[in-house]
Formats: C-alpha cells, sequence, structure tokens
C-alpha cells in the first residue's frame, strides 16, 4: 500500500499532526496501571499489518516531514552525525540492513538492485537515485551511515561489542529526548546509563548488557521507551535546549491537550553480521494528548500511570514543571473502571 | 531460534582425523555474511536425539555463497564428531544457527597475534581474512603434532605469506609462548585456541608479563563431558527429567520437549544460565562463564556443560 506523505513541521510553527490512521497505530507503551522500568525485551517480529512492527524499519505518513527536519539538525549542528575509524564495516552493515528492509517491505517507495558489489539505490519519496560500490566509501556522497541514516526515519546508534561491553561508536541522532551524541559517543554501556535512577540499583542495566551481549543475527529485539514533550519538536536535544526548554513553562489547564505529547521510541536492536556491531535503532512517534484522548482505555490508562508515578522518574524525563497539569486534565476522561492488561485502545 | 537449512555440498578428508565440510542453501541463495572468528551450531538428528555442535567457520566472511566448517574426530566422541565423520554425506540437509561471534577481532588493537594449537586454527581461518583486508598487522603462530597431521598449512602460507610461523612438534620445533609475547609493540592483542594447556599457559604469560586482561583473548568450546546419570525436575515445567551418562543436561531437557534457551553449546556465551533451586550433592560446573564465586554459590548451572554432583536437581524452568 502506497504511503500518503503530509507536509508537516517538528519546529517554528509544528503543523505535525497525526491522522486517524496513525493514531490508531500508535505504540501506546502501558500495558498496565504502573509503571516501573524492567527490562521489557522482546523479540522484534513481524507484528500485524499496518501496525508499527509490521517491519523491522516502520515508515510512515511523517517520512519525507521527518527526513527534511533531520536534514535541518543536521546543517545547524554537524555534531549530530559522528562515527569512530573502526566503525566502518558496521556503517556498511548498517547499510545494507536498513537498505534491504526498506526496499523489501516497502517497494512502491524504494528499490535497491545489487549486481556484484554494484548496487542501485532508489527513494522516491526523497527523489534520490544513487549507483555505488558497496565496501567502497568514495562512491557515496558522504560515509555510507550518514547517507542512509538521513533516509530512514528515527535515530540510530552503532554499537561496538568488546571487553565484555557495549560502546556507542558511531550515530546519527537527531531527535533525540534530551541526551546528547557528542556527549556520549565512545562510552560504554555502564557509562551511558549512569543517570538512570532507579535502574542500576535493581541490577535491570546488568541484565540487559548481558542479554544484548548474546544478540543473535536474523533475531533482533525490541522494547519500548517513553516521555514527555511539549509540542511535537524531534529535537529535543540539550544543544538546542534553549529552543524547547522554556516551552514547559507554558503549559496551562487550557491547551495542556494540545500542547503535550506522549513522545514513545520504539527502540530495536538488530547484531550486524561483518563487524559484529549493534544497531540501535530509536524510532520516535509523538502524539498529543488530546489525539491519545480520542480512544478512552488510552486516556483512562495513562491518566493512571502518570497519577503514579515516582518523582524521580518525573524529574528525570523532564516532566516535573508541566506533570500536574497532565494528571489533572487526564482525571476527568477515567471513571476507575477495570482495564485490563493490555496496550490496545478499545 | 532462527535455523538455516543447508545442503552438504562437498566433504573432504583434510587429514586421517579432520574433515572438511561445506554447506550452501538449498535454494543457491546467499548466506549471511560474518565476522572473523564466528561459529555455527549445526543441528544433527541420529539415535533419536538431536546432537548440537558448535563448529567455526572458514574462510571468507565476505564469501557467503558457501559455509566452510572442518571437523576433528574426537577421541571418545560422544557422538557428534563421530556421526559428522561417518554419516553425514553430500547432498544431505542439515540445519544450522546463524553464525554467532564470541571470539571477536579487537578492531582498535594496533597489532593482532593469533596462537592456534591443531584444530584450533579453524577460528583463525576467517580472522585472518578480516584481518587481511583491514590491512592490520599480524602473526599467525600455528602449532600441531606433525606436518603430516596439520591441517591447512599450504592454504595458509599462501594467505598469510610471512606472516605465518608453523611449529611441528615431532620436528622439534616449539612455539615460546613467552619470547614471543614478550616482544610485542604495546596495543598488541593475543587470540588463542586450541588444547586447554595450550590456552592456559597463554593466558597466564600473557597476564605475567602484565598484558590488561582486555588484550587476552581465548575461544575454548567444550564438548559437554561424560558423567554420572541423574534426575533434574522443573520447577515451573513440572515435569522431571532422567539425565543420562552421555547426555548433557540440555540435550535431556530439549529430548523431554521442553525449550530452554542456549546460543553457543560450549559453556562460553552463558546464554542457557538456569537457577538452581535445590540439589542433593553439590554441581559439577564445567563452563567458562560463572565466576568462582558464583560456581560456589551452587545457584546457576549452565546445562550446557555442567552436570549434578548429586542424584538430583531442582531447576528454575
Amino acid at each position: 500500500m502506497a504511503l500518503n506523505f503530509k507536509q508537516e513541521t517538528f519546529r517554528d510553527d509544528y503543523s505535525y499532526s497525526n491522522s486517524a490512521h496513525a493514531i490508531r497505530r500508535f505504540p501506546f507503551p502501558f500495558a498496565e496501571d504502573q509503571y516501573m522500568y524492567s527490562v521489557n525485551i522482546e523479540p522484534h517480529t513481524r507484528g500485524n499489518p499496518g501496525s508499527v512492527y509490521e517491519f523491522p524499519f516502520d515508515i510512515d505518513e511523517h517520512y519525507i516531514a521527518e527526513c527534511q527536519d533531520k536534514k535541518i539538525t543536521l546543517e545547524q549542528d554537524p555534531g549530530r552525525y559522528h562515527a569512530l575509524p573502526h566503525m566502518m564495516d558496521a556503517q556498511w552493515d548498517f547499510l545494507e540492513l536498513t537498505m534491504t528492509a526498506l526496499a523489501n517491505d516497502y517497494p512502491e517507495h524504494f528499490s535497491l538492485s545489487r549486481n556484484g558489489q554494484t548496487w542501485t539505490w532508489e527513494n522516491k519519496p526523497l527523489g534520490i537515485r544513487d549507483t555505488f560500490t558497496f565496501g567502497d566509501s568514495s562512491t557515496l556522497a558522504s560515509e555510507p551511515f550518514d547517507y542512509i541514516g538521513r533516509q530512514v526515519q528515527g535515530d540510530f546508534v552503532l554499537l561496538d561489542q568488546r571487553d565484555g561491553t557495549l560502546y556507542a561508536d558511531a550515530g546519527i541522532v537527531t531527535s533525540q529526548a534530551d541526551w546528547s551524541l557528542a556527549f556520549n559517543v565512545g562510552m560504554s554501556w555502564k557509562e551511558w546509563h549512569g543517570p538512570v535512577p532507579r535502574a542500576t540499583e535493581i541490577g535491570v542495566m546488568d541484565r540487559a548488557l548481558k542479554y544484548l551481549l548474546n544478540l543473535q543475527l536474523a533475531n533482533p529485539v525490541r522494547r519500548l521507551n517513553w516521555t514527555m514533550t511539549v509540542n511535537p519538536r524531534l529535537d529535543t536535544s540539550p544543544e538546542n535546549y534553549p529552543h524547547w526548554g522554556g516551552d514547559r513553562n507554558k503549559v496551562n489547564a487550557d491547551n495542556v491537550g494540545e500542547l503535550v505529547n506522549l513522545r514513545v521510541e520504539l527502540q530495536s536492536l538488530f547484531r550486524l553480521p561483518r563487524s559484529n556491531a549493534i544497531v540501535f535503532s530509536i524510532r520516535c512517534y509523538l502524539m498529543r494528548l488530546k489525539d491519545i484522548a480520542s480512544y478512552p482505555r488510552w486516556a483512562k490508562r495513562l491518566h493512571r500511570v502518570q497519577k503514579t508515578m515516582h518523582p524521580d522518574l518525573i524529574e528525570y524525563k523532564g516532566m516535573t514543571k508541566f506533570h500536574p497539569i497532565v494528571v489533572d486534565w487526564l482525571s476527568k476522561f477515567d471513571d476507575g473502571a477495570d482495564l485490563g492488561i493490555g496496550t490496545y485502545p478499545e | 531460534m532462527n535455523m538455516i537449512d543447508v545442503k552438504v555440498a562437498a566433504i573432504k578428508q583434510v587429514t586421517p582425523l579432520i574433515k572438511h565440510f561445506t554447506f550452501v542453501k538449498e535454494d543457491g541463495s546467499e548466506l549471511p555474511p560474518f565476522s572473523g572468528g564466528s561459529h555455527i551450531v549445526v543441528a544433527l538428528d541420529a539415535d533419536g536425539r538431536t546432537y548440537r555442535n558448535p563448529y567455526s567457520l572458514m574462510g571468507s566472511p565476505t564469501q557467503t555463497d558457501a559455509y566452510h566448517i572442518s571437523v576433528r574426530r574426537q577421541e571418545n566422541s560422544r557422538g557428534g564428531s563421530a556421526f559428522m565423520h561417518e554419516n553425514v554425506s553430500v547432498g544431505m540437509t542439515l540445519k544450522i544457527t546463524h553464525p554467532v561471534n564470541l571470539f571477536t577481532l579487537a578492531k582498535m588493537a594496533h597489532k593482532h597475534i593469533l596462537i592456534a594449537g591443531g584444530i584450533g586454527i579453524t577460528p583463525f581461518m576467517s580472522q585472518i581474512e578480516d584481518l587481511k583486508r583491514l590491512g592490520v598487522e599480524y602473526e599467525l603462530h600455528y602449532a600441531f603434532r606433525s606436518y603430516a597431521q596439520a591441517a591447512f598449512v599450504d592454504e595458509l602460507k599462501k594467505a598469510c605469506g610471512s606472516s605465518l610461523y608453523c611449529y611441528g612438534d615431532s620436528e622439534g620445533e616449539r612455539l615460546d609462548i613467552k619470547g614471543l609475547l614478550s616482544r610485542q609493540p604495546l596495543g598488541t592483542h593475543v587470540y588463542v585456541c586450541g588444547p586447554s594447556p595450550m590456552v592456559v599457559s597463554v593466558i597466564e604469560t600473557a597476564r605475567d608479563l602484565g598484558w590488561p586482561e582486555h588484550s587476552i583473548h581465548n575461544e575454548q568450546f567444550l564438548s559437554p563431558p561424560v558423567g554420572e546419570p541423574f534426575k533434574v525436575q522443573l520447577a515451573k515445567s513440572e515435569i522431571e527429567v532422567e539425565v543420562p551418562a552421555e547426555m548433557s543436561m540440555l540435550e535431556a531437557i530439549e529430548a523431554a520437549g521442553v525449550k530452554a534457551e542456549y546460543l553457543c553449546r560450549g559453556g562460553v556465551c552463558g546464554r542457557c544460565e538456569l537457577g538452581v533451586l535445590e540439589h542433593d550433592g553439590g554441581l559439577e560446573h564445567h563452563d567458562h562463564f560463572l565466576t568462582e564465586s558464583e560456581k560456589a554459590s551452587c545457584r546457576k548451572i549452565m546445562p550446557c556443560v555442567s552436570r549434578s554432583k548429586g542424584k538430583r536437581l531442582l531447576l528454575d524452568l
């Protein structure tokens, strides 16, 4: 099925919006009324047709606008792309993985023809067609990870595996929830998870690392993470904090449903074949609270989860300023009915 | 676990004890690329049970029209290597896992010293291809009993040229591990695969010379050892499984129809780890994964290679 790509923005006038179809397929992350960190990793297997899990890399109606926003961010701050020299094999692995997946899963929009090492890639939505030699960076306009990372929705970090841990040794990161690639590049698993409250004590990070070190080819895994963002802004980076941090003071009882977005990250991890590296894919979905509330079950669930959220987590996720307003607004949707377990909308 | 169906395309007797197997996809398509040092697990159905044995992938990781493994016929084989030697023939289909790498090259090393003993040469056969492709400095030191019994010497000479150093025990040629490791520049990593005494010797010599722990790499897959029979009770599945002398606990659990996690099946990766709820005489740990204190606590066990010292175990599975 061909997608209808929208013209919209993730900054300035924030014209971003979700169609009814996009709302329905939103990966709502709360299956229960209480939230706590856990190793909520599951196999990244093919999901239902139309769902965000249907394919390894989800392309949706926001594709063109998101790639344009990524381009703007990279132009303003080239440091959002970084790759250490020993990651070149991993770069080509990533290019192969994403090009193969997109061409296979969205044949109306992408195609890849391989003739030995000579590959031709066509990206119709972005009007790109290039022929290059696989493994030879000089045949592409930029490094392979940079080249294709700009053409896939989401952020990507390439993790090198050595000394019994994972190092974030390359990344293309333009839609991050307040973390910095420039700060984290070259860091080990324990270093970059240092600030997560309450998770280290309960051993979650050690167990997750152990699991990922054994991640296998052709057996990717995924988890959902979430936060809340004021305005549908992809680039909520520490580097650009002055452009978005103050928006958190603008939320009030009248505009909260319009202004506050539930930001869900579909995080998936794939083992890469030639490099034995891992690609960490962070695909961001933004949904205005008023759109979430179009499904009463979601509104009730979100209310209960937020109402019982630990203050440390509210602070860590940067929601302290507006969180009481969100809980108050959501409360009017909650009749206390038993919702059972599950993330489905109705 | 996603398995790949492969067909045996060729079998070659390399030495009196070593056979080389070539696997291709039945439909002629390419197999997945892999990284040097990777292994696959080959599943074999024989005598009413399934053997799953890990073997290093040889050859170039970029030539993926076929996979290559070499199998040394083990004395006192539990059946896996004997079956590969006697019963596997050209044209047969087998199931293999996707490649897994537990013996990776350190990409940031300035120099690589590879030390192989006997059949331990196999993981290096793919690593040298990666090293050559990346253009990094390396030496391959290959020790074996005799030139007549050594596999792949001619191939290696062609592939490695002056980077290859051979040591035939019968010719009185000895690898001086201490001398070799003493003269390496800072930033060198050492990799060893071979018989246990050799692996231990390389690791200890490197440590004694003050090499950093992260610069010392080894691969030592274990075959599940034969032991005394015992019973395993699975707390969650609520069943009891007999583990015969010549079967591993993991194999017995699988044969009973219980799904258990696994990856390397050689006591290295840690994926099959199970919690021990009760035991009546201690555990016989054979793995290289658990720490000494974990082993002493008797609360965890790697069922791929380890066993019970007593008659009965209760596992959290």
